[in-house]
């Protein structure tokens, strides 16, 4: 038994050493942990960024971007993944964070547009020749109509998604919240597959060929249509919602690791005209459209967007009464 | 009454070395985390654990799970053991090849696998366009839960049957022809009794890999809650509302049920034992 006590003492001293000389190698390390879609937005960024820095400081700085459905993101940041910023589909998800004393209460207002440097949208996207004559939200909750979206318990898109549905309902009933629920319930009947993300759904709808209409982010419906365009079509709703990102620094992690002046850089560079450009040139709607080309803007209809402070007041509330634990979303499943 | 002892006395040295590094590493290993998510289960009072795990979306979550595994396993059963014959019994070219392919389940990520069973069972996939003519659908059906959990099952039958397989006296086999059974009562009542513990060990392993797994099936599963939302799923939702303690008490029920089922299989087993054993 001594021995082994000696054994565990010596391979516990051996594994901190490990973990010291990791953290001091990690000086120019920036972890960005983001939602499902954004793969390509961050990458572009990401090559600015280094970039940037470099000119500025002469430092090179690494940048890990982790991506996954933003529900899983948001717990592995409160489990302890060392992010120095977030960058996710809404404010929700920071909410979380924030409730955990990781991010301090005041982060939306430390950048500009209530720190949200881009927006997007919700359309729908449909086979070639829109056979089934999918023109807005109502042909969605018809019978015979295959629906994929993905699930709102793990996916923010998703969220998006169901709370577009329930303002377009609310909207043509002139506020009423009964119908809009009835409405919201028929259109998740139709749906056949409940992936677990928003690109999770976007392969089972381009590459398996299931369902009739994706329910998706703008910037991935855009996206297929530049990767399959001859396949697809896109379908602008009459109403959709608008989709704010936000972004946050995880203060508790870059006060740990002395990161706070390269992650609020990293930030602050999202609001400059480049990367107004990347994201326009992803498919996101840039907060700052002047600092774009117009021929890149060309891709963004004119649509009816609501807000979600205005119709669901905010998502501190929506959250649990829509998505929460015996929320309207469990409820819309338990009935039939 | 004669004093029971912990241990017999024993002429092999370094009991208490190895025993204590077994049960410290069990403890370690396994024990500590799973007596960790009972603990987790008794921050819920009874009436919440109640109302979490008799829910209608629960019952129709576990009958799905516990459903689907038994049925794979069982045909896992079946079709493992036909194939295990096949490779001990037959000399054929390929296969020492056949023989690795068994094992390509326990190699491939599970999400490959899954990702790539739906990409093929869809109804425009390679095989699903066969199926679904005939109105069959098999991706985003309890089907292909079946299906997923029959191919990452597949290699305990075949792995804990063919070495039993392999020992087999021929003598006894031979025996048998020449006291003048027929091959079908030969290999009924000589061949497989024996292989009973073995094919009890491939089962058990099957179903208990099938109930827990989650990375395959969550892409053929179609996860629509009491259609084709596995147990695994729910506990990730309340994983994912930060619920642990309602995530760690579904995690008991499930734990607890294969822990029965599998108990009962092993004191099947020891019941075959002797009464097939050959020792």
């Amino acid at each position: 038994m001594k021995r082994l006590i000696s054994g565990l003492v010596l391979s516990a001293a051996l594994s901190a050493g490990v973990a010291v000389g990791a953290a001091q190698a990690q000086d120019v390390k920036l972890v960005n942990v983001s939602y499902d879609p954004t793969r390509e937005l961050y990458r572009d960024y990401s090559d600015y960024f280094v970039k940037f820095w470099k000119d500025k400081t002469g430092k090179t700085v690494e940048i890990s971007n982790s991506h996954g459905g933003s529900g899983a993101q948001v717990r592995s940041v409160i489990d302890g993944l060392p992010a120095d910023v977030v960058t996710f589909p809404l404010e929700g998800d920071i909410l979380g964070i924030e409730q955990k004393g990781l991010i301090n209460a005041d982060w939306k207002s430390k950048f500009p547009d209530a720190s949200s440097p881009y927006t997007s949208t919700i359309v729908f996207l449909v086979r070639k020749g829109n056979p089934k004559a999918i023109k807005d939200w109502d042909d969605l909750a018809k019978k015979g109509t295959v629906v994929i979206t993905p699930n709102p318990k793990t996916s923010g898109g998703a969220r998006w998604n169901y709370l577009a549905a329930w303002a377009y309902e609310l909207d043509r009933s002139k506020g009423d919240q009964k119908k809009a629920q009835d409405f919201v319930a028929a259109i998740y009947q139709n749906v056949a597959v409940l992936d677990s993300g928003a690109r999770g759904s976007t392969n089972t709808f381009v590459q398996n060929k299931v369902g009739d209409v994706l329910i998706a982010w703008e910037n991935e419906a855009l996206l297929s249509l530049k990767e399959f365009g001859a396949d697809y079509e896109i379908v602008v709703p009459s109403v959709s919602i608008l989709a704010e990102v936000k972004i946050a620094i995880v203060d508790k992690n870059v006060d740990k690791k002395g990161t706070r002046e390269l992650a609020k850089a990293f930030l602050d560079q999202l609001y400059s005209p480049e990367a107004q450009k990347i994201f326009a040139r992803n498919f996101y709607r840039p907060g700052k459209p002047e600092h774009v080309d117009p021929a890149d803007l060309k891709a963004f209809p004119k649509v009816k967007l609501v807000k979600i402070d205005d119709v669901f007041g905010g998502w501190a509330k929506a959250q649990p009464t829509h998505f929460d634990n015996g929320g309207i979303f469990d409820k819309i499943y338990s009935k039939n | 009454m004669a004093r029971v002892r912990f241990r017999e006395a024993s002429i092999i040295p370094g009991f208490r070395l190895t025993f204590g590094f077994t049960i410290f590493y069990l403890s370690l290993i396994v024990l500590i985390p799973i007596v960790g998510l009972y603990i987790k289960t008794f921050e819920l009072d009874w009436e919440r654990f109640q109302a979490i795990v008799t829910g209608p979306r629960f019952m129709a979550a576990l009958s799905l799970s516990f459903g689907a595994s038994l049925l794979a396993a069982l045909f896992n059963v079946a079709i493992g053991t036909v194939i295990a014959w096949v490779l001990v019994r037959y000399r054929f070219t390929g296969r020492r090849l056949l023989d690795a392919v068994v094992d390509l389940p326990f190699a491939l990520p599970t999400a490959v696998a899954g990702i790539a069973l739906t990409a093929l069972y869809v109804p425009q996939g390679w095989f699903g366009r066969f199926f679904s003519p005939f109105g069959i659908t098999i991706a985003y059906t309890p089907i292909g839960i079946w299906i997923a959990l029959v191919f990452i099952g597949l290699p305990f039958v075949v792995r804990t049957v063919q070495p039993v397989l392999e020992d087999f006296n021929r003598e006894v086999e031979e025996a048998a022809a020449t006291l003048g059974a027929p091959r079908r009562t030969t290999i009924l009542r000589v061949i497989l009794p024996p292989l009973i513990p073995a094919i009890l060990t491939g089962f058990a392993l099957a179903f208990a890999r099938a109930v827990g797994e989650y990375g395959s099936v969550i892409f053929i599963a179609g996860n629509i809650p009491r259609k084709t939302e596995i147990l695994p799923l729910l506990i990730v939702f309340r994983l994912e509302e930060r619920d642990y303690a309602a995530a760690a008490a579904i995690a008991a029920v499930m734990l607890t049920m294969s822990f029965v089922i599998l108990l009962a299989i092993n004191l099947m087993q020891v019941w075959s034992y002797r009464r097939f054993g050959n020792g």
